[in-house]
């Protein structure tokens, strides 16, 4: 009875779900609430879709009310702190294909927010295995393709799924980042020439706009060629991140294009974030002392070209040269058009990592590095009622995702 | 630069490795190994939980509980207690070693042959030994009707393709002929443009193959009377004749029906590759008593006609009675990773022994080398593989392949561990001029 029905039997439980549970109580044999010891036989209280109590059920009493599920394994919902669901569709045609726009090599103005679609069937499969909150947005395949926002994995409109409307400006250097043939940046050396041009640029408007007094007091004098600078949904996007409200989400696979990356945010002061690192392994040290966190390429990304030397091992690697790190499903061209993360982190915890580290990874060190730890990441009292639960192992490929939750409502039920 | 000794000393060796695989069974190992206590999973029969396995000149001689095996005298015995045995892997869809097929100057190339591509030094065949696979039917693309010829390959460490061709009793090459219908082999003449020409062109160069056998069979061994050689002709009369398999890529309901019409009009021997839609399609496929290679991807979709695919589709055709094997389609799925389709089966619904036979024998029979391959019985070819727990489990791991009696992976060589596990140098060919001192990227280390 599932196959297709699947998508079917997962939409009826999210429509009927706002209809109950205003009050959940989650009940696991082991509850990892990724902040502190595991607790057996545990229970976690949702109330007004945020997690009330959570403990040992013998400390826990479950008030009347409240509606109980339960399962062998009870983790946060998971945190995918890096996708393009939702801007990529599952038909890969080009009606469905929203991550990249091919026109201009830097557009940090493109909001995910105008592209995402909240009903894409990709969002409602990654959901059925436990993700909750999703860092979505452009792909790489641009100097700049745009911004990237984070969404909770339920929503009838993007505006509602948005819990970070803007949440990076996503940069691509290397092969990534060069544009078609007989377009600029067509070399390493250009792509960072660009981008320093860009930013320098954004720079002065800023210097300008911190005038506020300027333009007025320049009227008053009749010196009306120097009032304030005319508004730039490019430039406003990278003052942005020169202020550091908004981290830059820089794709370099090459072990030179991290080091690039490092040099820029360097010179411009930018809140840098790492993205897949294929050759991290190569450059821990440098890395490390960037102080910069990294958002790690998937664990069963193909090998070739700019990734050949990747490797199963690279999370063990960042994580014994304590770098900051988090895992995610990245961006496909063709098949899977999405990646699940519980996956990745699977192959990753089968391949040097703990339990406990592969599951971080996915939970509270994504929620970290994508800045959402305050909400989501891990089970606490105060934070978002998100909810996975697991009939056993959940990085076993035989084990099943049984219930997810969202806000305090089941968004997701059944056995995938 | 001239050559040192240190460049000439990959070269003689490699001279020597040449000269062993060229025999590989002659040279396999003459004194039996016996590997105790391991859980031993025959596929031919019940799990053994404290098995032995005993190997002699390439060919397994006896496999049964501790109990009931006599060790011979002179064997090398090899404590496996905690460790799994299974047979082999056989992947019944595979690109690994770049296997080119046809160009795009018409729809139809029976007469091209990856046979002509292979590249045997590539990593992924090196990767794919690191996941447990010992054969495999390496195809050429969906970008045609027919892109050619197909090969069944053991994945023996060799230096040119012959070392790892397989010879049937009859000296012909094990290999099928891959055909593809929906939208990859799409495009502008002389590629089809829809569906109804697409099965037009398929028809027609099937009803000349007819002809041109009517036209053999009444020569009657008359070399006068036979029509002129024609390539393309002859490779169709294989097919028509039951000697090569047709594997055919499929993802859509209607055209899974196109391909059972197909093989029903022209009685060729046929396997449903991908099948997307088969779990709405296991009823007409079981009656229809063709055997499935399928693959489960992470996601649905990738493009339209996969839209609905579903990690459901191995328990449906279960369920149905349909015989299917697995596959990688690597890289469309990483082949060291394989096992990894087993266990999502098995969440899907899939029963255990039916996932571990559809590694195995299933794929054996589909490629029609079952007497040889896919289980632990004695006669059949000493290919197994050693893992370090369940199979079906993510945490377990390919400790050793072995083919014909030959260990070809070993997790702790460390350049073995480096293809199974990745990082640098790992996706180069192996070429030997980049070898490491112990010369292990290239032949068939004895």
């Amino acid at each position: 009875m599932r196959a297709g029905l699947q998508f079917v039997c997962a939409g009826l439980a999210a429509a009927a779900s706002t209809l109950f549970a205003q009050n959940l109580a989650v009940k696991g044999e082991t509850v990892y609430t990724m902040a502190g010891a595991p607790i057996q036989n545990g229970v976690v209280l949702i109330h007004g879709g945020k997690i009330e109590r959570i403990g040992p059920a013998s400390q826990v009493v479950i008030p009347a009310g409240y509606q109980t599920i339960s399962a062998k394994i009870v983790t946060p919902g998971l945190v995918d702190a890096h996708s393009t669901v939702g801007l990529t569709g599952y038909l890969n045609a080009a009606t469905d294909q929203d991550q990249l726009e091919h026109s201009a090599a830097i557009q940090p103005e493109l909001r995910a927010l105008d592209a995402y679609d909240p009903e894409e069937r990709l969002i409602e499969w990654v959901r059925s295995f436990g993700v909750t909150t999703m860092n979505t947005g452009h792909s790489p395949g641009a100097l700049i393709s745009g911004q990237t926002m984070i969404v909770k994995t339920t929503g009838h409109t993007a505006d509602e799924s948005a819990i970070v409307p803007t949440a990076m400006i996503a940069a691509s250097l290397g092969d990534e980042g060069r544009a078609e043939q007989g377009k600029s940046p067509g070399t390493r050396g250009k792509e960072i020439a660009m981008l320093r041009a860009e930013f320098i640029k954004a720079q002065e408007t800023r210097k300008k706009l911190s005038k506020p007094d300027s333009a007025a007091s320049d009227a008053k004098s009749g010196k009306d060629d120097s009032k304030a600078p005319d508004r730039d949904l490019k430039t406003e996007a990278l003052i942005r991140v020169l202020k550091g409200e908004v981290p830059l989400l820089v794709t370099a696979e090459r072990s030179r294009d991290v080091i690039s990356a490092i040099r820029l945010a360097k010179e411009f002061n930018i809140k840098l974030i790492i993205d897949s690192c294929s050759e991290c392994a190569l450059v821990l040290e440098e890395v490390k002392a960037s102080g910069f966190p990294v958002i790690l390429h998937p664990t069963m990304k193909r090998a070739g070209g700019e990734t050949e030397n990747i490797s199963f091992e690279d999370a063990a690697k960042l994580t014994a040269a304590g770098i900051p790190w988090a895992l995610q499903s990245g961006f496909e061209g063709y098949v899977p058009k999405t990646r699940v993360i519980l996956w990745e982190a699977a192959i990753a915890a089968a391949n040097g990592l703990t339990f406990d580290q592969a599951l971080a990874s996915i939970t509270i060190n994504a929620a970290r590095i994508i800045g959402v730890a305050a909400r989501v990441g891990s089970l606490e009292p105060g934070k978002d009622g998100d909810v996975a639960l697991y009939d056993g192992d959940p990085f076993e490929y035989t084990s099943h995702c049984l219930a997810t939750v969202i806000n305090g409502k089941v968004v997701s039920s059944g056995k995938f | 630069m001239p050559l040192g000794y240190n460049s000439l000393l990959p070269m003689i060796r490699n001279f020597c490795l040449v000269a062993a695989a060229c025999a590989p069974l002659a040279l396999a190992q003459s004194n039996p190994i016996a590997y105790t206590g391991a859980h031993i999973i025959t596929v031919a029969g019940a799990e053994i939980p404290d098995g032995v396995l005993v190997i002699q000149n390439g060919r397994i001689t006896t496999v049964g509980a501790r109990n009931a095996v006599s060790i011979p005298a002179g064997a090398q015995v090899v404590d496996a207690v905690s460790k799994v045995i299974m047979p082999g892997i056989v992947d019944s869809h595979s690109h690994i070693g770049e296997p080119e097929g046809g160009d795009s100057s018409s729809p139809i190339q029976p007469d091209v042959r990856v046979l002509d591509s292979v590249n045997v030094h590539d990593a992924h065949i090196e990767k794919a030994r690191a996941g447990g696979v010992t054969t495999a039917n390496v195809m050429p693309g969906s970008g045609r009707l027919s892109s050619g010829q197909t090969l069944y390959l053991k994945l023996r460490k060799g230096n040119t393709i012959d070392d790892l061709l397989i010879k049937l009793p009859d000296g012909s090459i094990a290999g099928g002929l891959k055909m593809a219908n929906g939208t990859n082999p799409r495009g502008t003449p002389p590629q089809p443009g829809t569906r109804g020409k697409a099965a037009a062109l398929v028809r027609a160069e099937f009803i000349k193959a007819q002809e041109y056998r009517a036209k053999i069979i009444a020569a009657n061994g008359d070399a006068s009377k036979l029509p002129p050689r024609d390539l393309r002709m002859e490779e169709l009369v294989e097919v028509l004749d039951g000697k090569r398999t047709v594997q055919f890529h499929t993802h859509r309901h209607d055209d899974i029906m196109t391909v059972i019409r197909l093989s029903q009009e022209f009685h060729f021997k046929v396997v449903l590759h991908h099948v997307s839609d088969g779990w709405m399609m296991a009823e007409e496929i079981a009656k229809a008593k063709v055997p499935v290679s399928v693959i489960v991807i992470d996601s649905p979709g990738g493009k339209e006609e996969a839209m609905n695919a579903s990690p459901v589709t191995p328990a449906r055709l279960e369920a149905a009675g349909v015989p299917f094997g697995f596959h990688t389609d690597d890289p469309i799925t990483d082949s060291r990773l394989f096992l990894r389709e087993a266990g999502l089966g098995v969440r899907n619904g899939l029963s255990r022994s039916t996932a571990l036979y559809a590694m195995t024998l299933a794929n054996a029979k589909i490629l029609e080398l079952d007497s040889r391959i896919g289980s632990i019985e004695p006669g059949k070819d000493a290919d197994f593989i050693v893992l370090s727990g369940d199979p079906l489990s993510v945490y377990s791991h390919v400790l050793e392949t072995w083919i014909e009696g030959k260990k070809v992976f070993d997790r702790s060589d460390p350049h073995d561990r480096l293809e199974q596990v990745g990082g640098e140098g790992a996706s180069h060919d192996q070429n030997p001029f980049w070898a490491d001192d112990d010369g292990d990227e290239i032949g068939g280390r004895s």
